[in-house]
This record gives structure tokens, C-alpha cells and sequence, in this order.
């Protein structure tokens, strides 16, 4: 008793390849689409790949581009199949074929489903990158004549003032490193030398945080210096001041981001799984339909269209067979030989 | 003598008209572009529109969306009217129509010239309006607590960051207005209050600058007050330092980006109006080629096709003489009149 069965004449038989092929253009589409989000994903991870310490991880980004390209291949194929299906001559030549290439969308298929699933788990390897990343960041801020880092202050201000965020946690991280670089610091002045040597690493911190974390929407012009100091501001309150400067961390902000690029992407992939299995299911449909033929001759004879010959279990108790006849195959082959290497 | 004829044979018109039909679907596409891009003009312009003192002229966004549906709907039209020249019982029903249709797009496309100087010509406005509207916004800064100014000081921030500018003309702007609101300074505190009393209006004046003209890609921490003074700041030379804060000026840089926008869109209307002339020239030599068959109901006769029935010269004459008698008439009724009242 076969799975779902269909009786087709030739007019559905039509109908259904015609369908078929529009689903499987759109699944080209939707192939471009998952390269495409692949490409965006990993051009934005290398624009910040300063802020997580270039050891980000692009294996999703990767596996997204080259599922991309081949649901594209595999898609374009399946389209070509369906479009000669309705000519008896043509599909001739794909009918050998068919069957190998329906268990390679099976497992395309299957790959895919893993693919959308990755791209909802990566966020938390993502987490532990851009917090390791970020505080290094802020530690390079200064170091603005060092080769290879010396973009860092540019990077990281670009980033608060796009992100709207100050320092990693909030903006107290930015009074427990020097982001002023020694070149402009003045060491014979007493209170540089004071702050220097209140603190053991000889760093010069301050109370202050640099000019991207300033909020525009403040009504009041920013204070970025001697913030915890009320006395050096006029009808100023720290404790109650909300809009000087931005308030989130930049690594939660990042993390939402990436956060929210990731999980759109992962429902895209998600959807595109679905329509792969729905184009599946039409080509089987389509194969099984031109296969049973009443009069193989006559194309307006009636057919039949399944999805799978026998029903679930006994499918799966052939497949069990088989690889058991395949084990005892093999084990045959062992005893023969070493059968033969006794008697020799 | 006709204006550049061209003998037709039914392979021929089948060709120009499916030829000319594709070329009308590509001006209805060209028409949905200039469109949006009037759209996107009106949408640019209005988000600075604080910066111009909301008295920017909205004319040519206007007249760019105006101009794109109305090359949508005669595009469309002339596509519609050489699908149907295929059939001659179709066309039989679009024939009178011809001729009004093609002075339309005569018309139009003097329209869509008046529209390619416009964006031009404008840009003076705007840059005109800029100036003004930025000084203001300049003198406004400071009153975040004024209903209807108070986003001001958000959106100069936001301008100056966007644009990488400070100031008008240049940081030295920010010089000669008062942009901390009397809020925040303590009037009891000595050097305030000499600051106030050094100039005539009142003002506290210093020379520094927004947060917001900072330039990230400066190496050290942005300086921001106390420019003018090489002292207040340990190895800081004003006059060679170029990288601490942006040096190009809000007007010079929104100007240079609303004019890089207009001076597009004016090429494109430009080329559109060139793709609108080969359309017209088009269905000309395909009116005129389905209505010179020699033998109307064999649709295989050779025809012949041409842009002006006469030369040009003869056209224009024509013309000329149509309108003189046209004023004549008026003059004999009026003598007529005359007469009749006289009697």
C-alpha cells in the first residue's frame, strides 16, 4: 500500500510537472536569496572583525554561501527535469538519474534543516567573542601610533556613535583603562604625575569617557570629563543624569544586532527547508506518476503517483534489510577468503 | 517630398511594432524611476528640512513625481496602441486618436526639458536656503528648551556627525554664538559672568565646539574647548592641526550632496526625454506605415513610412499659415460684426 497515493490523468500529470518547474524557479530565488544572506552576514562580521579580536568564527557565513550555490545547482536541475517530464523522449535521459538525485535532495534537505538550526545556537560563541574582543578593544583605544592597531580609536568611535553605546558593560569600563594615548600626556605636570602614580599598573585613569559616547539628545552640551564629580559641573547629578551619555554597553548592543541578523536569517533558512521538501515531494510525485504508465505507449493513459512504493514501516524494514544483506555481504566475502587462504 | 521615408513590408511593421512596443514598457519602467526618484528628493529634503528653516521649495521634488506618472500613463498608452497596430480592426479604433496622442507627447517632452533645467537651475535656491537655514540653526542650538527649536540642537549633532562638518562655513562659527543654554551656566560664577560681560549682546562666548564636529579619525582625544589656545593643551599646535575636529564646513558639505543628487536626476530626465523622442519618431513611421497600404485589405502590401508628410521647411510654413488665417478669420468676423452693427 503506497504512501499518499495520487491517480493522475494527463491533464493533472501536466499540470503538476508545470507546477513543479514554477516551484523549483522559486527555489533558485530563494537559493540566491540564502547565498546573498550569507555574503551580507560575513561582510558584516569582517567590518567588526577589529572588535572581536579578527578570531571571529566564519564557518556559518561559509556554510551558508555554499548551501546557496548548490540549492541554486540543485534547484536549476530539478527545474530542467520537470520541464522535459512532459516530453516522453526527453525524460528518458533523466529517469536513471532521478532516483539518485531525489536522496541527494533528502539530504540536502536534511543539511539545511542543520544549517537553520546553527544559526540560532551560533549566537552564544558569538557572545563570548565579541565580550573577549570588546575589552580588548578598549584596551587598544590608545594606541593609535601602533602598527596594526592604530585604527582601533577610529573603529571603536564609529561603532559607539552607530550603535548608540559606551564601553563594553556600560560607560564606567572607560575609567579603568588609559585611553589617552603618552604622547599627549604632559609628565611634567604634578597632576599627571599625581594620577599616574595613585594606581599600580602607572596608568593614567580618569573619570571621563571619550567624545562617541555623548548623546546628541541631550538638551545640555556633553560632559565627558570629571563625570562622578558634581561639584566640577553647574546643576549637574550624576546619579540621576539619564541622557549625557549613552547608557547600553556596546556588547550588548552588538550582540542584539548580530543577534537579530542571525535569527532572521535562521527563519529564512528555516522557510527556504520547507519549500525544499515541498519541490522533493512534487518531483517524487512527478516521477512515480511517469513511471506507472497503465500504456507506456499511449501518452493520455492513467498513472499513479506516491510518495513513498510501500508505507513508512515497510520502508524502512527494506532499508534495514538491505544493509543487513550488505554487512552479511560482506561478511561472506570475509569467510570465502579466509576459507581460501586455510585451504592454500 | 516626405521627411525621411522608409519602405515597409508586413515583416518590417511586425518588427517595428514589437520592437517599438518593448522600447514604450522600458519608458513606463523609466517613468516608475523618475518617480521614486522625486519621491526620494521630497524625502531628503524634508528630513533637512530643519536645517534649511522649513521654507526649502518643494518645486521640483513636485514636479519630478507629477512628471513620472504622467510618463507612466502616456507610456503605457502608446504601448497599448502598438500591441493593437498588429490587428488592423484593434487599431481601427486608435487611429483618430493619433494624432492628439502624438502632439501630447510633443508637449510633454517640453515639459520634461522645463524639469531637466529646473533640477539644474534650483541648485542656486537650495544652496541659498542652506546658508540661511544653517546659520539659524546655529543661533537655535542652544534652545533645547524652546517647543518647536528643541530638536535642534539633536539634529545639527546628528547632521554634523553624518556629514563629517562642523560649523557653516567652517568650526569658527561656533565661536560667535552662544550655544550652552543659560541652564546650565552658573551666573554667580566669576568667569561666567566676565565672559557675559566681554561682548555687547550679553553672550557667553568661547571658542569651542559641539561634541559632534569631533573627528574619530583623530589620534588623540578630541579637543574640544579652548582651540585657539596652544597652551591649554600639551603638544598642540592649532594652526597645523588638522585632524582633531572636521574642517569642511555643513553647508559646503550638504550642498556638494543635494547637488551630486540633483545633477543626476537631471541626466536622467535628459535621457528619458531622448528615449520619449525615439518612441515618438516610432510610432509615427508606424502610423503612417499602416495608413499608406496600398491595398487595405492585404495585410502583405508594402507601405511606406515617414516622419513629416512634407519637408520640414514646408511643415513649418504650413504652420505659419494655419495660425495667420486663423487670425485673419477672427478679423473678417469682427468686420462683419462691425458692419452688421453699423446696418
Amino acid at each position: 500500500m503506497a504512501l499518499m497515493l495520487v491517480k493522475f490523468d494527463l491533464k493533472k500529470r501536466v499540470k503538476l510537472a508545470q507546477t513543479v518547474w514554477f516551484m523549483y524557479w522559486f527555489a533558485v530565488m530563494a537559493g540566491v536569496l540564502v547565498f546573498s544572506m550569507g555574503l551580507f552576514f560575513k561582510i558584516e562580521l569582517r567590518k567588526r572583525s577589529e572588535l572581536m579580536d579578527n578570531n571571529e568564527s566564519h564557518f556559518l557565513p561559509n556554510l551558508l554561501i555554499l548551501m546557496g550555490l548548490i540549492a541554486c545547482g540543485i534547484n536549476a536541475l530539478g527545474g530542467k527535469i520537470c520541464y522535459d517530464s512532459l516530453d516522453p523522449s526527453k525524460f528518458v535521459k533523466w529517469k536513471p538519474i532521478l532516483k539518485t538525485f531525489l536522496m541527494v535532495c533528502i539530504g540536502f534537505n536534511v543539511l539545511l534543516f542543520v544549517t537553520g538550526l546553527l544559526c540560532f545556537l551560533m549566537r552564544i560563541p558569538l557572545q563570548f567573542t565579541l565580550a573577549e574582543g570588546l575589552r580588548n578593544g578598549m584596551k587598544f583605544y590608545k594606541d593609535t601610533d601602533t602598527p596594526g592597531r592604530c585604527y582601533m580609536k577610529r573603529t571603536l568611535d564609529l561603532m559607539q556613535m552607530e550603535f548608540r553605546c559606551c564601553g563594553n558593560d556600560n560607560y564606567r569600563d572607560w575609567f579603568e583603562i588609559q585611553w589617552v594615548s603618552n604622547r599627549y600626556l604632559d609628565f611634567s605636570a604634578k597632576e599627571v604625575k599625581d594620577r599616574i602614580g595613585s594606581n599600580v599598573d602607572g596608568q593614567y585613569l580618569m573619570d571621563g569617557v571619550p567624545f562617541s559616547c555623548c548623546n546628541p539628545s541631550s538638551p545640555r552640551p556633553c560632559i565627558q570629563f570629571q563625570m562622578t564629580n558634581n561639584t566640577a559641573h553647574y546643576s549637574y547629578d550624576h546619579y540621576t543624569e539619564e541622557l549625557n551619555v549613552w547608557r547600553r554597553g556596546c556588547r550588548e548592543a552588538l550582540l542584539s544586532y548580530y543577534g537579530g541578523l542571525m535569527n532572521t536569517i535562521g527563519a529564512m533558512v528555516v522557510l527556504v527547508t520547507l519549500l525544499e521538501s515541498a519541490v522533493t515531494i512534487g518531483l517524487q510525485y512527478v516521477d512515480s506518476s511517469l513511471s506507472t504508465l497503465a500504456n507506456p505507449e499511449d501518452p493520455e493513459s492513467e498513472s499513479e503517483g506516491w510518495i513513498l512504493e510501500k508505507t513508512v514501516k515497510e520502508t524502512f524494514t527494506d532499508i534495514m534489510d538491505k544493509m543487513k544483506a550488505m554487512g552479511k555481504g560482506s561478511k561472506v566475502e570475509e569467510g570465502g577468503e579466509a576459507a581460501a587462504a586455510t585451504v592454500s | 517630398m516626405p521627411f525621411m521615408p522608409v519602405k515597409f513590408n508586413l515583416p518590417k511593421r511586425v518588427k517595428l511594432a514589437q520592437g517599438l512596443w518593448m522600447i514604450y514598457w522600458l519608458s513606463v519602467i523609466v517613468g516608475i524611476l523618475i518617480f521614486s526618484l522625486g519621491i526620494f528628493f521630497k524625502i531628503e529634503l524634508r528630513k533637512r528640512s530643519e536645517m534649511m528653516d522649513n521654507n526649502e521649495s518643494h518645486l521640483v521634488p513636485n514636479l519630478l513625481i507629477l512628471v513620472g506618472l504622467l510618463a507612466c500613463g502616456v507610456n503605457a498608452f502608446g504601448g497599448k496602441v502598438c500591441h493593437d497596430s498588429l490587428d488592423p480592426i484593434k487599431f481601427a479604433k486608435w487611429k483618430p486618436m493619433l494624432k492628439p496622442y502624438l502632439l501630447l507627447c510633443c508637449g510633454f517632452n517640453a515639459l520634461l526639458l522645463l524639469t531637466a533645467m529646473l533640477c539644474f537651475l534650483m541648485q542656486f535656491a537650495v544652496y541659498l536656503t542652506l546658508a540661511e537655514g544653517l546659520k539659524n540653526s546655529i543661533k537655535f542650538y542652544k534652545d533645547t528648551d524652546t517647543p518647536g527649536r528643541c530638536f535642534m540642537k539633536r539634529t545639527l549633532d546628528m547632521t554634523q556627525i553624518e556629514f563629517r562638518c562642523c560649523g557653516n562655513n567652517n568650526f569658527r562659527d561656533w565661536f560667535e554664538v552662544q550655544w550652552i543654554s543659560n541652564r546650565y551656566l552658573d551666573m554667580s560664577n566669576d568667569a561666567v559672568k566676565d565672559r557675559v560681560l566681554s561682548n555687547v549682546e550679553g553672550k557667553y562666548l568661547m571658542d569651542s565646539v559641539p561634541f559632534s564636529c569631533c573627528n574619530p579619525g583623530s589620534p588623540r582625544p578630541c579637543i574640544q574647548h579652548h582651540l585657539t589656545n596652544n597652551t591649554a593643551h600639551y603638544d598642540y599646535d592649532h594652526r597645523i592641526e588638522e585632524l582633531n575636529i572636521w574642517t569642511r564646513g555643513c553647508r559646503e558639505a550638504l550642498f556638494s550632496y543635494f547637488s551630486g543628487m540633483m545633477n543626476s536626476i537631471g541626466v536622467l530626465v535628459i535621457a528619458t526625454i531622448i528615449l520619449e523622442s525615439v518612441d515618438m519618431a516610432g510610432l509615427k513611421y508606424l502610423s503612417t506605415a499602416l495608413e499608406t497600404m496600398e491595398d487595405p485589405e492585404n495585410p502583405e502590401c508594402e507601405s511606406e513610412g515617414w516622419l513629416l508628410e512634407k519637408g520640414v521647411k514646408e511643415t513649418f510654413s504650413e504652420l505659419f499659415a494655419k495660425l495667420k488665417t486663423l487670425g485673419k478669420t477672427n478679423q473678417v468676423e469682427e468686420g462683419a460684426d462691425a458692419q452688421e452693427a453699423a446696418t
